[in-house]
């Protein structure tokens, strides 16, 4: 299977590849998949307390490019976004900006997934609801 | 120069060496003959060079050519052999015994024998993937008709206890077949010493052409038969119906006479390789070498790397080296090896895991620079996995409530 040029791109050059310190209270950390399963990401935003934007994305991820490409790809989205905008981010984007084949949109989904746990993750150190989001389908 | 892309696949296939392909060009266009064919020159020729090849293939295992069945290839061997002989020996029983690594082409037969009605065995492998020979034995039942082994392991490399376990199969008067595809023309192979009665193998895991394999059928002490599976003419011996790929069978022959030929000094090229790739990449931290250190194929090895996964591993290279993964990011049942598994690996190792397969044309530069390839994309990867980093911190993995999904 032959990889599209931007998915090969992010696995190159992967963006915003690190780690934010989780202790601060507005940093939320998102980690889903299963070493089982064969991917595993970590996302992390870190919110400007004053204007609700998110300054800085980072993830690392465990998986395969298609895995290293959609995560590399949802901080760069991220960045910038209001953490109300940044909910919408929806996996299909995702497989539409990188080509990715059927087989591989659980990556995306599980990219997804992550945007959510870590938005999730900052609402609950500050004392907001958790957002509640339907199960994902494919997985 | 180096060349690119490197080839390190060769338990897939392998490419047909030159001098296969020299022999088997005439018999395409010349000499096109049919070798059913009794009545003119065209078959007579055509029947003269399988006989021929049929004393090559026979010579390489230690067989009398008379026991050679020419085939499509091992899948057909192997489904050949194991419902041929489940069919011929009903009135003796209905029992086979194989085990959990071997190929799909087995497995997959004897799924569709116990459909039919018979009963498998599937022996566990034990951690370095070979059988338990008391185990073996214990499974032996008064209406066990057929024990089933690979003679080496497609994934990992590992040769079976052949003589030990034929002895055991002896004493109790039960047949042994071996799916040998990767074993023959790698390694010493003799179906007497090694006591098998039937053995499927293949041209294109040896440098000959893809589309042709034989069957051994063993012809005395005991004489083997086994129901044809493909009805026609009556071919090789009414056990294999259907015209002969004469090209395909020239080449097969004459690339089973290379590696006759060529075993001994091959072997060693090829192992110190190999051996010096392993050693090499069992160096990287956290690296596993999966199956038994000493009952191995020359040229196979299989490493995992922990914490990487082995597809987003393949892709930082695989433009330059073919090579392949014991994960299976891109199936749909997202499983991997089930080889690996069976030898009692965790699925994030199973999926950290990559295949190595030298071959006659492989140097020592691809050998280096696939070490300096793999080392550096390992620790790349590393360096972006969020595994990784929580085993530096100390964190057991094993405590953490993964998301399944």
């Amino acid at each position: 299977m032959a990889y599209s040029e931007k998915v090969i791109d992010h696995y190159q050059n992967p963006k915003n590849v690190g780690t934010l310190d989780k202790s601060k209270n507005n940093v939320g950390t998102g980690l889903v998949g299963a070493p089982e399963c064969g991917d595993v990401m970590r996302l992390q935003i870190e919110v400007d307390d004053a204007t609700g934007i998110i300054k800085d994305a980072k993830f690392k991820t465990f998986g395969c490019g298609s895995a290293i490409a959609s995560s590399s790809l949802a901080t760069e989205w991220l960045k910038g976004k209001s953490v109300e905008e940044a909910v919408k981010i929806d996996n299909m984007t995702i497989v539409e900006e990188l080509n990715l084949p059927p087989v591989k949109i659980h990556c995306s989904v599980l990219a997804e997934d992550a945007i959510k746990a870590a938005i999730n993750d900052y609402r609950k150190k500050n004392g907001l609801e958790e957002l509640k989001f339907e199960e994902s389908v494919i997985h | 120069m180096l060349q690119f892309p490197i080839y390190l696949d060769h338990n897939a296939t392998t490419p047909c060496d030159p001098r296969v392909v020299e022999a088997m060009i005439p018999y395409f266009t010349n000499n096109f003959g049919n070798a059913a064919s009794r009545n003119h020159p065209f078959g007579w020729q055509a029947e003269e060079a399988v006989d021929y090849a049929r004393e090559q293939v026979a010579r390489l295992i230690g067989a009398d050519p008379k026991e050679i069945i020419f085939t499509s290839g091992a899948t057909e061997g192997d489904n050949l052999a194991i419902k041929g002989v489940y069919e011929m020996y009903a009135s003796k029983g209905n029992h086979i015994i194989t085990c959990n690594i071997e190929h799909k082409a087995v497995l997959d037969t004897c799924k569709h024998i116990e459909k039919e009605g018979g009963e498998v065995t599937y022996l566990k492998v034990k951690e370095n993937g070979l059988i338990d020979l008391a185990e073996l034995e214990a499974a032996i039942k008064p209406t066990t008709i057929l024990i089933s082994i690979m003679y080496a392991n497609n994934e990992i490399g590992t040769i079976m206890p052949m003589k030990e376990i034929s002895a055991i199969a002896r004493k109790h008067g039960v047949l042994v077949f071996s799916d040998a595809t990767q074993a023959v023309g790698k390694i010493p192979v003799d179906v007497n010493k090694d006591g098998i009665d039937l053995m499927a193998f293949t041209a294109h895991k040896m440098y000959g052409p893809k589309g042709v394999g034989a069957l051994y059928v063993r012809r005395k002490n005991p004489r083997v038969k086994v129901t044809a599976q493909i009805d026609g003419g009556g071919h090789e011996r009414g056990m294999r119906s259907g015209t002969l790929n004469v090209p395909g069978i020239v080449g097969f022959g004459k690339a089973c006479e290379i590696c006759m030929n060529e075993m001994e000094e091959e072997t060693k090229r090829v192992s110190k390789l190999r051996d010096k790739l392993q050693t090499e990449l069992l160096k990287v931290e956290e690296s596993y070498l999966n199956g038994d250190k000493e009952h191995k194929l020359p040229h196979v090895t299989n490493i995992s790397f922990k914490y990487v996964e082995g597809e987003g591993l393949l892709m930082g290279f695989n433009k330059n080296i073919a090579l392949s993964s014991g994960s299976a990011c891109t199936s749909a049942s997202l499983e991997p090896s089930y080889v690996l598994k069976a030898l009692g690996l965790g699925d994030d190792l199973a999926h950290s895991s990559l295949r190595f397969g030298l071959g006659r044309f492989t140097t020592e530069e691809q050998i280096d620079y696939t070490i300096e390839q793999i080392t550096n994309t390992v620790n790349k990867l590393r360096d972006m996995s969020p595994l990784w980093e929580m085993y530096k911190e100390g964190i057991d993995l094993n405590t953490i409530e993964w998301a399944h999904h």
